[in-house]
């Protein structure tokens, strides 16, 4: 390393600034973090997507997945969180393995359309499957931890730092693999796919790779999102409109920096909570209105703010729209 | 034999009704190549209005098949207005921008106006059956069917019929058709193509609110209706070809068909038998059925 | 001289339409080939064939004594066949730079490899290289976007060649230039497929560069190779004079040779 990448020291110190104040948050502060990882790791699967030119109106699908497998594996007697989230994670990522084959053919608005098509077809089998409690979902029971059971609010302060541990490593691991070579044919498979494929490689084999690693990080923010909430139902966590809040986070985001994902994660939720708070009846209205104007006003997500004045401050000017930074 | 003209008359009425919500999306995707997730929200709206026209309409002393002008005026005001304030005030500002970004913008714009339905009607649903029962029941080989639903497949048929009519006779079908294979030389050829897409939007916005304008009679009109129906019409449009308005036939037929059948046969798979149909259809033909052809540059 | 491409009765069909029939040609180790022929003549729809990009109705095609009929393109670059495009192929909205790392970390790296950081300073010596050779070191940092024609033309060939590939196909690697760039473009281009001895087929419109840079010319009409011979005596034959040059003269004169024929839509 010539020198220290910026993004890994930041990650870093988030890392040990959420972990410390783990122990100090209040409640109702610690369960929206929660929320925000969990949906931050699914846009951080949609962000590699949308760097190969694709995106996703159905991930609300592997979401669904990850937490369904997560909560039926409660169901039949194992409650280790570690076990628990690795289930769902690769339950969602063999799903995108094997759909891969057929979706890695798709581009543009067919590619987002059939993935919506797939998340509504396992949204229609759950609601149509009394024994997974058809629309009302079921209660999932508070995890334990490798022989770790905590009791009260030691329950939500463990996960948090369970969620914490595995969101760092899967981000810092998407950051470096962006700068791999096949972490860069993100670029040459969006700009040129003829060239790709004349230059000796195949296209939708880089796509395939992005979707099933998209998978795997849905199904885990599903099965992450499972245990915090403590209860699986299809209209919050496998309905189209889920997989739209997805995409609006990833929008939110930017395409800039994979921790700006988790920031748009934040404010996504804190838009939701507060609107829902004092505005019970209007929150998509909100919702759709805040959308509107990131698409209006801030075309580069969230990410371009921090762009804006690191701009002012310094002569050196960067690329802007849809790019990802060359190495 | 009963059931399967069951099956077969409820669900030309199905497809009637799906062809009626999808061909609105299909014609704006068509010429403007923008998914218009509002469509749904078009759909709610004119459901809404028309069912509060019936009733306004039914409480003066005027004759009674006078009501089925309301459910058409109702389909031209909101299509007008939601179709010319949201071309005119969004969308023109993100023609230049990637399409799913105008997609998203669509989704945003139907999440404000389902909550802008609620401001105006409440959560309170609305009834408006009387255009139904003046028409009454008629009986199909033992079995009793209601007129109403019946002229559906007629509206439907006139509909599609209008739209070929329009698109292969008519200059301005023509100039339509130049725009939707190469938007670039059509300009270039001094087509005013702001004016076509504006007119495109506003043509499928009334088709959407008259989708929902005409099924109000026949339903409890209450939130949520325009979620559904989105998400339908997404599934038929997509496995006839997005753009094509035979492809919508069939693929209104194809689902509607087969969902009655479910209905019948299968109900707990009812649900989910569209969106099989429609990732079957895209495995094996990518870009649905019918995709029209585009011109194609490289 | 050692034969390294054998085409066989290849034939391409539209539906109805014939666009190549009875193909029939065998390059030879480090010649130099110039294809020519009116446009919608069948030379881009050979190429394609060759290179994978069409599918053959029938016929056969050996490369190093293998069968790559019907392999996808990718396979049949990594066996060492390569080509150019009559519309450049680059990755737009990245710089010069960056589009040759691209091409020299897709060609490197396979495997786990794929995994190691794209960049890396050897590999970057590399690319600086093969600017230098392809004389496109100047634009080094400019978007590909924004370069003017022969640029374009230049980093879309030396893309093609850096797997360094047995046989090269460039597909009209003059069109769009102007006549007093033409010259110099094929200079560098030739010059730089000299060093690796690389086997050159190349469409080509314009009589004064095919005289000046082939030794042997293909010309085609209405799908057929209606010759094959030696530079001087092919642009001789009558019916290549009647059906190729007499056209390609006047169509040169007053459309600068800017058109193309279309063969599978590339």
């Amino acid at each position: 390393m010539r020198y220290m990448d910026k993004t890994i020291v930041g990650l870093s110190i988030a890392f040990v600034v959420l972990f410390c104040a783990d122990f100090f948050m209040a409640e109702w502060v610690r369960f929206i973090g929660l929320q925000s990882l969990a949906r931050g790791a699914v846009a951080l699967g949609l962000l590699v997507l949308w760097r190969t030119g694709l995106v996703s109106f159905g991930h609300a699908l592997y979401f669904g997945f990850g937490a369904y497998a997560a909560a039926m594996l409660t169901l039949i007697g194992y409650h280790d969180a570690f076990f628990l989230v690795f289930a769902g994670t690769l339950a969602a990522g063999v799903l995108a393995y094997l759909l891969g084959f057929l979706l890695r053919r798709y581009r543009a608005i067919f590619f987002a359309l059939l993935n919506m098509a797939f998340s509504m077809i396992l949204y229609g089998v759950i609601v149509k499957t009394e024994e997974l409690g058809s629309t009302d979902g079921f209660s999932v029971l508070t995890p334990t931890f490798l022989g770790y059971a905590p009791k009260g609010e030691a329950v939500q302060t463990t996960l948090f730092i369970f969620t914490l541990v595995f969101t760092y490593i899967i981000t810092v691991g998407v950051h470096l693999y962006m700068k791999t070579t096949l972490g860069g044919m993100s670029m040459a498979v969006r700009e040129n796919e003829i060239r790709v494929e004349y230059l000796g490689y195949s296209a939708e084999k880089v796509i395939h790779v992005k979707y099933v690693f998209s998978g795997l990080v849905a199904g885990f923010g599903g099965a992450i999102m499972a245990l915090a909430i403590g209860q699986v139902d299809p209209d919050s966590m496998a309905n189209w409109t889920v997989s739209g809040e997805f995409v609006f986070i990833t929008i939110l985001s930017g395409i800039g920096n994979v921790g700006a994902t988790y920031i748009g994660a934040l404010v996504f939720e804190l838009i939701r909570t507060y609107a829902f708070e004092y505005a019970p009846l209007f929150w998509q209205f909100i919702l759709g209105g805040s959308l509107l104007a990131i698409i209006m006003f801030l075309p580069d997500g969230i990410w371009s703010l921090f762009g804006r004045l690191r701009r002012s401050d310094s002569s050196e000017s960067s690329s802007s729209s849809n790019k990802a930074p060359s190495p | 034999m009963q059931e399967l003209i069951v099956i077969l008359v409820d669900g030309l009425v199905f497809s009637s009704y799906l062809f009626m919500v999808s061909v609105g999306l299909t014609v704006i995707f068509g010429v403007m190549k923008i998914l218009n997730v509002t469509h749904g929200a078009f759909y709610a709206f004119g459901a809404y209005m028309s069912a509060t026209l019936i009733g306004a309409y039914y409480n003066t002393d005027l004759p009674e098949f006078g009501g089925f002008l309301a459910i058409f005026a109702a389909a031209i005001i909101v299509g007008v207005f939601f179709g010319i304030v949201l071309e005119r005030g969004l969308l023109r500002f993100l023609y230049h921008r990637d399409e799913h970004i105008i997609v998203l913008a669509t989704f945003a714009m139907f999440l404000v106006l389902e909550d802008v339905l609620l401001m105006i009607w409440g959560t309170d649903p609305y009834y408006a059956y009387e255009p139904m029962a003046l028409l009454g029941a008629v009986d199909i080989v033992e079995l009793t069917f209601d007129v109403y639903s019946l002229t559906l497949i007629g509206l439907a048929v006139i509909v599609a019929l209008g739209l070929w009519l329009g698109l292969t006779k008519t200059k301005w079908g023509k100039l339509l058709l130049a725009v939707i294979f190469d938007r670039e030389i059509s300009q270039a050829m001094g087509i005013n193509v702001t004016v076509v897409f504006t007119v495109t939007f506003v043509v499928g916005s009334i088709m959407g609110a008259l989708g929902g304008a005409y099924i109000a009679p026949t339903i409890s009109v209450s939130p949520g209706i325009g979620v559904e129906v989105i998400i339908l019409s997404f599934a038929v449009v997509v496995i006839g070809g997005m753009g094509s308005i035979p492809g919508a036939i069939i693929g209104a037929l194809l689902v509607g068909i087969s969902r009655a059948a479910a209905v019948h046969k299968f109900p707990e798979i009812e649900l989910f038998v569209i969106y099989a149909i429609m990732a079957l259809v895209l495995a094996i033909r990518p870009e649905g059925l019918f995709a029209p052809a585009q011109a194609r540059k490289i | 001289m050692t034969a390294v491409l054998e085409v066989r009765d290849l034939q391409k069909n539209f539906g109805a339409v014939i666009a190549a029939k009875d193909i029939n040609v065998t390059v030879n180790e480090h010649e130099i080939i110039g294809i020519i022929g009116a446009n919608g003549a069948g030379k881009t729809t050979f190429v394609n064939m060759v290179t994978g990009y069409l599918k053959p109705t029938s016929g056969q095609i050996e490369f190093a004594g293998r069968n790559i009929m019907g392999l996808p393109p990718r396979t049949i670059t990594n066996l060492g066949i390569s080509r150019s495009f009559q519309v450049p192929q680059v990755f737009a909205s990245e710089t010069v730079f960056d589009n040759l790392m691209m091409a020299y970390a897709i060609t490197e790296a396979s495997g786990l490899e794929l995994l190691s950081p794209l960049y890396n300073d050897e590999r970057a010596a590399r690319v600086d290289s093969h600017l230098a050779r392809y004389q496109i070191a100047e634009y080094r940092n400019a978007t590909s976007s924004t370069l003017p024609q022969g640029v374009r033309k230049l980093l879309d060939i030396a893309m093609a060649a850096v797997s360094k590939p047995t046989i090269l196909m460039l597909d009209e690697p003059t069109s769009g230039i102007s006549v007093e760039e033409k010259f110099d473009l094929m200079d560098t281009i030739m010059e730089a497929l000299r060093q690796d001895q690389t086997t050159v087929l190349f469409i080509e419109h314009d009589m004064e560069i095919v005289e000046r840079y082939v030794s042997r010319v293909l010309a085609f009409y209405q799908g057929r190779i209606i010759c094959d011979a030696p530079v001087a005596e092919a642009l001789l034959d009558p019916g290549v004079r009647e059906f190729v040059i007499g056209e390609e003269y006047h169509r040169t004169r007053t459309a600068n040779g800017n058109g193309g024929d279309n063969g599978g839509q590339l």
